[in-house]
Parts: structure tokens; sequence; C-alpha cells
């Protein structure tokens, strides 16, 4: 294992984010403290609370979660497909690393930008309402692995982009739908039936509700659904990145 | 001397079905350079290419130092710098800050008197902690090189490091490689400027169409090869070649006031004195005369037209 080469692409990596930090930790704590004023202010004082909890507190876990996922994946998908666009590829093309330290390196930079972004909403949140937070490990872990998920998910966006408007394609398309459809400001118990099931379909619902029950202990379906969901996906791309690099897929010709 | 780098019927067919590389082998000892030198598309960047690991070989084998360029990748690729023909580097980045990457790269630990050495040796040691955006582009071209030596390599590649550079610049770096050549560094040059292949290299390939037409020391090839010109300068001008010279297949210079005799340096018989001798007869009167030899650019476009017959 090239460690220092590991190390390298990591360090090169988190000092983008520091040298961009304002502009990396400010928009999610701006976007976040704006949530909490139309969800949590306006729209949350006409609701007093959902599944004994006040409504203000309830979306927490639900913006982390937005936010987590969504930096997750352009942090990685970025940090991959910018050196494909500049042409600087060719340096990890060339250099004695194999393609699992190569996303060590990338996906595990992209996940501590994530979950950084997610501590400090967190904190941002805490100015808000009051957090409490039942099961502190099982909420570490479910972070970590969004994190680490969404980052390897992002990756694989960023192999794929052949242009910047397709970087963005997938995350406008379909991770914000389908976070908001996710249950991140509201119980699926609160959708009509019929809808209840078809939420069942999102991915998204099992990652936002078992991170909701490390706060509440309160969710929409079973917490070994939840980790089931996520271990499930970070499997299947897991899978899609050791393809990319057996086959070169649009990085190697 | 062992080969440090040896390329055994290497091929490259790539998805569209372009043949770039066709049964291409080639040795290259220790410490030589050695210049690719070929017009545009000729092959020179995918067989840089196919032995540093940024393309995969459709068929035939390589090796670096021993190693196999694919099963060996980490032990090849330990060994090789590659300066790329285009200047890649993340604009917003420092110099310093990139060349310590690379060679975290590479799996070497963190050597700042090693890169500061070489930093001083590129003249970029005052630029270290400018970004790479705020560099000309001879001075990125000068990074792209820090970033290939700052993990101590053995076999460097350098693919076109002068293309579009001025000719100050470019002298600067033959300099540099000359200086590399001289703490052993192997290196392979591609360049489609023959003048470059001709101040800096050991020995010259040739490659077309994605094959290797020679390999010779550049002296033999210019030796062997090349034909050198008698341009003798007179004292009054010549209407035409007097008929008596006809079989010496002499030019005629403009304004008739010289004659230009070409002639294989390397044969037994020049013909030069009988060619003096019959100039003497005809009561030509000599003011100058003097030799040039063929260019390596006149040999190599003459290679190329004999291959595309």
């Amino acid at each position: 294992m090239n460690l220092p080469a590991i190390w390298a692409i990591y360090l090169y990596e988190m000092k983008r984010f520091f040298r961009t930090l304002m502009e990396s930790l400010l928009s999610p704590v701006i976007s976040t403290s704006l949530y909490f004023v139309v969800f949590g202010a306006a729209i949350g004082s006409r609701i007093d609370e959902v599944e004994g909890v006040s409504y203000g507190a309830f979306i927490v876990p639900g913006l982390i979660m937005l936010s987590v996922m969504t930096q997750a994946i352009s942090n990685a998908s970025f940090g991959i497909y910018f050196p494909k666009f500049i042409g600087t590829i060719f340096e990890l093309l060339s250099a004695p690393v194999n393609f699992l330290e190569i996303v060590l390196g990338y996906v595990g930079a992209a996940a501590t930008k994530s979950l950084l972004i997610g501590i400090v909403i967190l904190i941002t949140a805490g100015f808000f309402v009051d957090i409490q937070i039942m099961h502190p490990w099982a909420m570490i872990a479910f972070l970590l692995l969004t994190c680490i998920s969404f980052s390897l998910f992002g990756f694989i966006i960023g192999i794929w982009a052949e242009n910047f408007q397709q970087l963005q394609l997938i995350p406008l398309l379909v991770i914000t739908p389908l976070v908001f459809l996710g249950g991140a400001f509201y119980s699926i118990s609160m959708l009509p039936e019929s809808w209840q099931s078809v939420a069942l379909f999102n991915p998204v619902v099992y990652l936002v509700s078992g991170f909701r029950w490390s706060f509440f202990g309160v969710a929409d379906v079973g917490v070994g659904w939840s980790l089931l969901a996520i271990a499930a996906f970070t499997g299947i791309c897991m899978g899609v990145v050791w393809w990319i690099f057996k086959t070169g897929y649009r990085i190697k010709s | 001397m062992t080969a440090i780098v040896d390329v055994q019927n290497m091929g490259k067919v790539y998805d569209g079905g372009f043949t770039a590389l066709k049964d291409v082998s080639l040795q290259i000892k220790e410490g030589e350079i050695i210049a690719l030198l070929g017009p545009n598309g000729a092959g020179k960047t995918t067989l840089i290419s196919a032995l540093c690991g940024i393309v995969t070989p459709s068929s035939g084998r390589a090796t670096v130092g021993g190693h196999d360029v694919v099963s060996g990748y980490r032990k090849a690729r330990a060994m090789i710098g590659l300066v790329p023909q285009e200047i890649a580097l993340e604009p917003f980045e420092k110099v310093i800050n990139t060349v310590r990457f690379s060679r975290g790269l590479f799996g070497k630990t963190r050597n700042d008197a090693l890169i500061e050495k070489i930093l001083r040796q590129l003249s970029l040691w005052d630029k270290r902690n400018a970004r790479i955006r705020e560099l000309s582009g001879g001075m990125k071209r000068r990074v792209l090189i820090a970033k290939a030596l700052c993990h101590e390599p053995r076999v460097l590649f350098l693919d076109e490091p002068t293309a579009g550079v001025d000719v100050e610049l470019r002298r600067d770096m033959w300099q540099i490689v000359e200086e590399l050549r001289k703490s052993g560094v192997t290196i392979i040059l591609t360049t489609h400027y023959i003048e470059e292949a001709e101040a800096i290299a050991d020995r010259i390939a040739v490659i077309n169409k994605g094959q290797i037409l020679l390999v010779e020391p550049k002296a033999d090839l210019m030796a062997r090869m090349g034909s050198k010109t008698l341009r003798i300068d007179l004292n009054e001008a010549l209407d035409g070649v007097p008929p008596a010279l006809a079989d010496y297949a002499l030019v005629l210079g403009e304004g008739g006031r010289s004659l230009s005799y070409t002639y294989d340096a390397t044969g037994e018989r020049t013909g030069i004195t009988r060619l003096l001798s019959a100039l003497a007869a005809e009561g030509l009167a000599l003011r100058d005369i003097q030799t040039t030899q063929s260019s390596l650019e006149e040999i190599f476009v003459g290679l190329i037209k004999e291959g595309a017959a």
C-alpha cells in the first residue's frame, strides 16, 4: 500500500477545501439558517410536534443529511473531475499507485469535508433549537456511512461527467428531489397511504429515517432496514468504482 | 550495456480502431539521451503513454529497469519521470505544493532539501510560493520538469518539452537536459524539432505511422546518410553549366556566380579532385570553396518520404 500517495492526494484535496474555507462553510451555514427561518420559524410555528418532537428539532437530521449528501457528491465529483478537465490526471495514472489508493485519497477527503460540514450544521442548528442525541454512536455511524457512500457516488459522477453540466446534472435532477421527497422535512406517516408505499422506494427515506432515529428514537422504517439500505448503497458504489478502474472507463484508453 | 527500457513488439489500437503503434521494439541504454523523432500523429506520445501507464498497450510488452510496465507497474513507474506535452497544472496551487504533491504521489517522504535543489536548478526557487496561474508558459514547463524530477527518477520522458517555447528557453532546456544526463538520468525525448535532436541526443529513433523506421547513433546516422555539398564561388558569372562538366550534375547558383556539387562523403571517391581539375581545364577562376553537410532534418524528411513510398 502506497500510504504517502494516499496522504498526498488527501492533503492536496483538503488544502483546496481550506483555501476556500469561507465559501465551503459559510454557504451551508447560511442555507441551513434560512431553512430554519422558513421551515422552523415561519411554517414550524404552525406545526406543534411531529411524532412527539418539536418541528424545529425534527427537521435537523434531515437538514444535515441534505447538506452532507449534496456536499459529499459535489466535493468528490469535482475532486476527480477537475484533474480530468485540466489534464493533470496523467500524473495519477503514471504514478505507482493503484486504484484503491486513488479512491481512498479522493473519497477520504470528500467524506472528511462533508463530515465537517455536517458537524458545522449540527452546531448551527443548536443556535435555533434544542437538540438531543439519543443514540450518539449510531448518529456518528450513520453520518460517517452517508459521507463515505455519497462521496463514492460523487466520485463515480466525476469520472462519468464529460463537462461541467453533467457534473451538476445528477445532484440537481436526482439527489435534491430524492432528499426533499425522502422525509427530510416531514414524516412519511404524514403522507397519504398510497404515497407512503411509493416513498419506500426512495433510498433516501431509509437514510433520513435511520439518522433521525439516532437523534429522537423515532423512525419511519426500522433501523435495521436503514443500515441495510446504506450498506447496500455503499456496496453498489464500491462495485461500480471497482469496475471503472478495472475497465479504465473514461480515464484510460 | 543493459537496456533500462526494453520495448518488445508493442502495439496499440485505440477503441475507435486507430492503430497508433505497430509492433514497436526499442531498447534504450542506461544514461543515454535518445530522441524519438517523428511528425505529428506518428505515435511518439502513445509510446511514452504506454510505458508510463496512461494508455494500456494492446499487444507486446515493455520493461523499465527490468520491471514489466503492466504487471510490475509500481516498481517500473517509480523509476519514471514524465514531462507531458501539454502544460497540465492546477492553476490555483503554489509551485512548491504541487512539487511536494508529486513526490508524495510516488510514495516518497517529504524532502525539502531535495525539492529546494531541484527548484534552484530550474530557476524556480524564487517563484516557489507563486501560484501556477501567475507563471509564464516557460516557467510552467519548468514546474512540470520539477514535478517529474522530484521523486528522483532514473528514466525521464520529455514529451515535446520545447513545443511552443522561445529560442532562449529552448536552449536553457537543453542545458538542463545535459545536466540531468551528467547525473546519470536516462532521457527519452520526443520532438519534431530536428535541431533539438541534433543538438542533444546520443541516438535517434525515427517513428512514423506507429512504426520505428530506424534507431541509430546520431553521428552514425548523419555520417551514413548525410551527403555533403561543395559550393564553388566563381570570379565571373556563367550563363550555364559548361557541357564538359555535365557529368558532375552541378547546380548553377543564382546570378551564375556559384556551382554546387553534391557527393557522398563516406564514399571511396568523392570526385572532388577530378572536378577541380575539370574546372581548371575549363579556365574557370575560383574565388572561394566551402562544404556543408546535410542536416538531420533533410535526412528525416528523406526517411519519412521513403516510408510513405
